[in-house]
């Protein structure tokens, strides 16, 4: 139940991000959800992407510095106090999380979670009956 | 190896003799035949008959580059130029280029010396040298070529450029040496393990470069890319171009051929020479050239002479590694840095691609300090902290070495510029008023 998820560096200049969207684009790749993290003159681009491989093959050619990260995308209804539930989980597992990101769509919500342990963190979340959604899924959304 | 053993070799006392009879003859010869020359010796009072041996060429006038560029082109010829046969000229970055001439036994002695230079490298007539200094105007290209060419090795005339032919051709022609400046030497390297064409298949197994200053840790880089043993080179358009001086298999300071060359090093501001082994600015004086004699030369670079026997049998005075130009250094809020130093800091770290550049400019009255730097791209991570981290550990390390805290810029792969020819290290932006 992990999904990779592409990070790429970017310098804060004009433009970088439209050029990756636009290269994503022209190849078909579509994406499923993303965030940027900034700092003062750099960001980290990070993405779920439908084809991932094809993705990296594309921005290495590009000169791009790519990487892959394992994260889980956990399932939850769109109402309140659901998130502070999985959190609670998450937490009392002594898990750590380094960032995370969620969108929402009517009555569901799905949260990008990068913990420190990504294998216990799913175990511990599946354990709890609580839904991770598989790559596959997640790109049909 | 040994090209001329006699000289390279020979006792000091009788290199000084030597050169004694020599620098007369060069003075007579420049005093009588350059109005520039005479000029600034009757000024100071002096007459060729007032040089005995080469202990009195403190009583000389220094030659700058300004000089060269104020008697633009021709002014500093002594001969006609019915007895030029070649002009070469350096790339001026600013204002009017630096213009040299040679007759035909200044390339004489040109070759003479860059065969010392290949023979102390190892270099023999068996081996194949690509040339991949540009050739033209700057001297690199056909300096190399025409000291090859005197010992009896296949050049390949390559010149600079065309990476990915420089490439091919190396591989195919099976060239054992490769002549360039350093850091076009790096970027060849990283190209070949881009190509994906195996190591092995190389020949290549001795590396001459010069035309920049460059540090021991990017010697190693370069033998590392490429497998090969890297040697220094040492020369200068105005003195003759390449083949000054080489470094011999020892690697103890690059040998300095000084029956055509005669260096001196003196405090840069008080223009007193220092005792051997002391640091300072290299000085030339041309011995035997006839074109464009150079009298006391201030080449700017700065080093250290030693004048101790070498364990491979020369008794040719050994210069130390430059440390940097003096002017190239950069003084950057009263702290003098030079461009060396930061290299040396990004070529200890693993974590970055040995390419940086250093922007200076000046915001309210205070300078400044960038250094743009590459981070390897198995050192790129997905968390902000890491790489973040990372820049903190350069600041530190840079600030330790310099003294003066820079602003450390990670920027994308292979967006710093790769140089064909001299790699441009520094951009000063500061407009002094």
């Amino acid at each position: 139940m992990l999904i990779k998820q592409l990070s790429i560096f970017l310098e804060n200049k004009k433009g970088r991000f439209t050029e990756v969207a636009k290269l994503l684009g022209e190849a078909g790749i579509n994406m499923s959800a993303f965030t940027v993290s900034e700092s003062s003159d750099f960001g980290i681009l990070r993405l779920i992407v439908s084809d991932i491989d094809k993705a990296i093959q594309i921005l290495k050619d590009k000169l791009y510095a790519v990487s892959v990260t394992d994260v889980v995308c956990l399932y939850c209804p769109n109402q309140p106090g659901a998130l502070a539930k999985a959190m609670d989980i998450i937490t009392n597992a002594g898990i750590f999380i380094e960032y995370m990101y969620a969108f929402s769509q009517g009555d569901s919500a799905h949260v990008i979670i990068r913990p420190d342990d990504v294998e216990k963190c799913a175990d511990v979340l599946k354990a709890n009956k609580l839904t991770l959604i598989a790559a596959s899924d997640l790109y049909k959304l | 190896m040994i090209w001329n053993e006699t000289i390279e070799c020979m006792d000091r006392e009788e290199m000084r003799k030597l050169q004694s009879i020599r620098l007369k003859r060069v003075v007579e010869h420049a005093y009588h035949n350059t109005p520039f020359y005479r000029g600034k010796m009757q000024e100071m009072g002096l007459t060729p008959g007032d040089v005995e041996s080469i202990d009195d060429i403190t009583k000389l006038p220094f030659t700058v580059k300004q000089d060269l560029r104020d008697n633009y082109p021709f002014g500093l010829m002594a001969v006609p130029m019915s007895e030029i046969v070649r002009l070469h000229a350096s790339s001026g970055t600013t204002g009017k280029p630096i213009v040299v001439g040679y007759t035909r036994k200044d390339l004489s002695i040109w070759s003479e010396t860059v065969a010392r230079c290949l023979y102390a490298a190892g270099v023999t007539r068996n081996d194949t040298v690509q040339v991949s200094y540009g050739y033209g105007l700057f001297t690199g290209g056909l300096g190399l070529h025409s000291g090859v060419e005197n010992i009896g090795g296949t050049v390949i005339p390559m010149s600079s450029g065309n990476t990915q032919k420089q490439i091919q051709l190396m591989h195919d022609f099976g060239a054992k040496v490769l002549a360039c400046t350093p850091s076009y030497a790096l970027y060849l390297g990283e190209t070949i393990k881009e190509s994906g064409i195996p190591r092995e298949e190389f020949k290549l197994k001795i590396g001459i470069f010069g035309a920049e200053p460059w540090t021991d840790n990017m010697r190693k880089e370069i033998e590392e890319s490429l497998g090969i043993k890297a040697y220094d080179i040492y020369g200068l358009t105005e003195v003759i171009g390449p083949g000054v001086g080489c470094e011999c298999a020892c690697q103890q300071g690059t040998h300095l051929w000084e029956d055509h060359f005669l260096p001196e090093i003196i405090n840069p501001d008080t223009l007193q020479p220092v005792e051997p082994g002391e640091p300072g600015e290299l000085v030339f004086t041309t011995l035997t050239k006839e074109g464009m004699p150079m009298i006391r030369y201030r080449t700017r670079d700065l080093t250290s002479l030693h004048y101790e026997k070498c364990g491979c049998g020369r008794t040719a005075v050994r210069m130390d590694r430059i440390l940097g130009r003096s002017d190239d250094m950069l003084i950057i809020r009263g702290v003098n840095v030079f461009p060396s130093q930061v290299e040396s800091v990004i070529l200890e770290m693993p974590e970055f691609e040995p390419h940086y550049l250093i922007v200076v400019d000046r915001v309210n009255n205070t300078d400044t300090f960038q250094i743009q730097v590459e981070v390897r791209p198995e050192f790129y991570s997905d968390e902000m902290g890491k790489i973040l981290a990372l820049k903190k550990k350069i600041t530190a390390q840079m600030q330790s070495v310099i003294g003066i805290q820079p602003e450390i810029k990670i920027v994308e792969p292979r967006s710093i510029e790769r140089s064909m020819g001299k790699a441009k290290h520094v951009i000063d932006n500061r407009k002094l008023v």
